[in-house]
């Protein structure tokens, strides 16, 4: 019997979807690492990929530190924080912030410039302050660049949020990592399985909303109210 | 599609198909058996290994023994395969883990029991020399603090401890000698475990010297536990199997003087030398498994 119809046997198996150890709490905890990486990850990088967006300074430099953070292994971060303070889920979070943050980067400061200049000149023509171009013409015009940035974030978090089972944490990782250990090969595939599955969800919902950001933008031929 | 994209499409999914094939236990040693009169020495993907299989190779070859070295290979299900088909011919094992994996359902763990085993369970194409006394096994570790507080010597005195957190590999949870071995032998219950895939690395350290988990399974010649005065965890009723470190040979490359070279190499090889090779290897000096294994037969005049 094929690795990959043993996978299908493992998914099937109702034992292995309840209790602590089971499908529905790993993918409730799973999600909840994304969701909280994502969430800090977006407090730090897209406020910095907004100011140097508006501003165009230090563009270069946000090219290069997030490009030098895209390159880090992130399981040889993982493993250097669990050096400095020890298991748990602050070094998981870390690790995977680090991750996120340039995609979040590049789609705050790549969508704001490209926001047309003509509109920004406009707007300052008509006296709108810095505050009010960013929040009320910039923003809303780079909405979907934006949520594209949250969007491959997120899928690369949902990803690699695996790895926060190689030091006990839960997640969708524990089906691989523990079925590793065991040369459960069936299970890690099983294990697999769910993760292209919920990041395949999860795209689809940001394929949503960023259809809804660019809905939303601001028309700018005159509205006929 | 351009033309790069399309040799990117083509090179991912060779890779995939590679790995895929990998995974349906293609050999990636495949390679020409080496001639009648050479021995191929192989080593698995750890220093320690790395190292022994050195001591081997330079002791063979000090002796006039025609020696290759193909070291580093992955696990055990890829090079005793190649092993069996010639492909390399010697490699440094560990006692219990290779009975493991040729008879799964082993329960030997006692060291003539194992060795005893495995002879058996040896095919015949496959041969076991003596075994050293040195030995690299799992072993359960709590911190000096814990261990005078608990007055803990034995893996039976866990008993007493109410709340246990223990940290080890994944595999720990089920395996006979992990948790349904701690409590079918010595009575050690509802453990909380914490599974930490380093095999005993620094993120098993970490979480026992910081109390994150109170016990930890690190494997018995770690340069840390010499390094943080960790008590080792003496186990009476061997729970743990055996892992005496013993020459793994393709028989038809034993030969008397074969024999007696690594039977020389292995009555002298222990323990405590483990520890100190592996604490060169890996501490701040990182000596080469090549020099330290020279340095080692150097000093115990075998070469």
């Amino acid at each position: 019997m094929s690795v990959v119809s043993q996978a299908v046997d493992w998914l099937s198996e109702s034992s292995h979807w309840s209790g602590d150890d089971g499908v529905p709490h790993r993918l409730v905890e799973h999600l909840g690492y994304t969701a909280e990486t994502v969430v800090i990850a977006s407090a730090i990088a897209i406020p910095i990929g907004l100011l140097i967006g508006h501003t165009g300074r230090m563009r270069s430099l946000a090219v290069g530190v997030s490009g030098a953070l895209r390159s880090l292994p992130t399981l040889g971060l993982l493993t250097f924080v669990v050096t400095l303070i020890g298991i748990g889920l602050t070094p998981a979070i870390v690790a995977l912030v680090v991750l996120s943050i340039p995609p979040l980067l590049a789609g705050a400061y790549s969508g704001l410039e490209s926001v047309d200049r003509q509109t920004i000149d406009a707007a300052r023509a008509i006296g709108m302050t810095e505050w009010q171009i960013l929040t009320k013409v910039e923003v809303p015009l780079a909405l979907p660049l934006i949520v594209g940035g949250i969007r491959s974030a997120t899928l690369q978090v949902v990803a690699t949020a695996t790895v926060a089972a190689y030091i006990g944490l839960g997640g969708l990782g524990r089906y691989i990592i523990d079925g590793q250990a065991v040369q459960d090969y069936p299970q890690m595939l099983a294990g697999s399985f769910l993760v292209v599955a919920l990041a395949l969800v999860l795209d689809g919902i940001f394929a949503g909303l960023q259809k809804l950001a660019l809905g939303s933008r601001p028309s700018l031929t005159p509205s006929r109210a | 599609m351009n033309v790069n994209k399309l040799t990117a499409a083509i090179a991912v999914t060779a890779a995939l198909g590679l790995s895929l094939a990998a995974c349906g236990g293609s050999d990636p040693t495949s390679g020409k058996k080496s001639a009648s009169d050479t021995i191929t020495v192989g080593s698995a993907a750890f220093p320690e290994n790395e190292i022994i299989a050195e001591i081997y190779a330079q002791g063979l070859a000090a002796k006039g023994v025609k020696v290759k070295k193909h070291l580093n290979i992955g696990a055990r299900e890829v090079y005793i395969p190649a092993l069996k088909k010639g492909e390399i011919d010697l490699l440094p094992e560990y006692s219990g883990n290779l009975l493991g994996y040729l008879s799964k359902d082993s329960t030997a763990t006692a060291e003539s029991d194992v060795e005893a085993a495995l002879a058996e369970a040896l095919p015949s194409t496959l041969k076991v020399l003596d075994a050293s006394k040195a030995e690299d096994k799992d072993s359960l570790n709590v911190t000096p603090g814990f261990a005078s507080k608990n007055s803990l010597k034995s893996i039976a005195d866990l008993a007493k401890v109410k709340g246990l957190k223990l940290g080890a590999n994944p595999e720990f949870k089920t395996r006979p000698y992990g948790i349904p071995g701690l409590e079918k032998t010595y009575g050690v219950k509802g453990v909380k475990f914490t599974a930490i895939s380093d095999g005993g690395g620094p993120a098993t350290l970490k979480a026992l010297l910081k109390g994150k988990v109170d016990v930890a399974d690190i494997y018995s010649t770690t340069p840390s536990i010499l390094a943080n005065k960790l008590v080792t965890l003496e186990d009476p009723k061997n729970l743990i199997a055996a892992q005496n470190v013993i020459p793994l040979i393709n028989a038809k490359k034993d030969s008397a003087k074969v024999q007696g070279i690594l039977n020389a190499i292995s009555a002298q090889l222990t323990t405590a030398d483990l520890l100190d090779l592996n604490s060169k290897n890996q501490g701040k000096d990182k000596t080469a498994p090549a020099v330290l294994a020279k340095q080692w037969l150097t000093d115990k005049g075998l070469i």
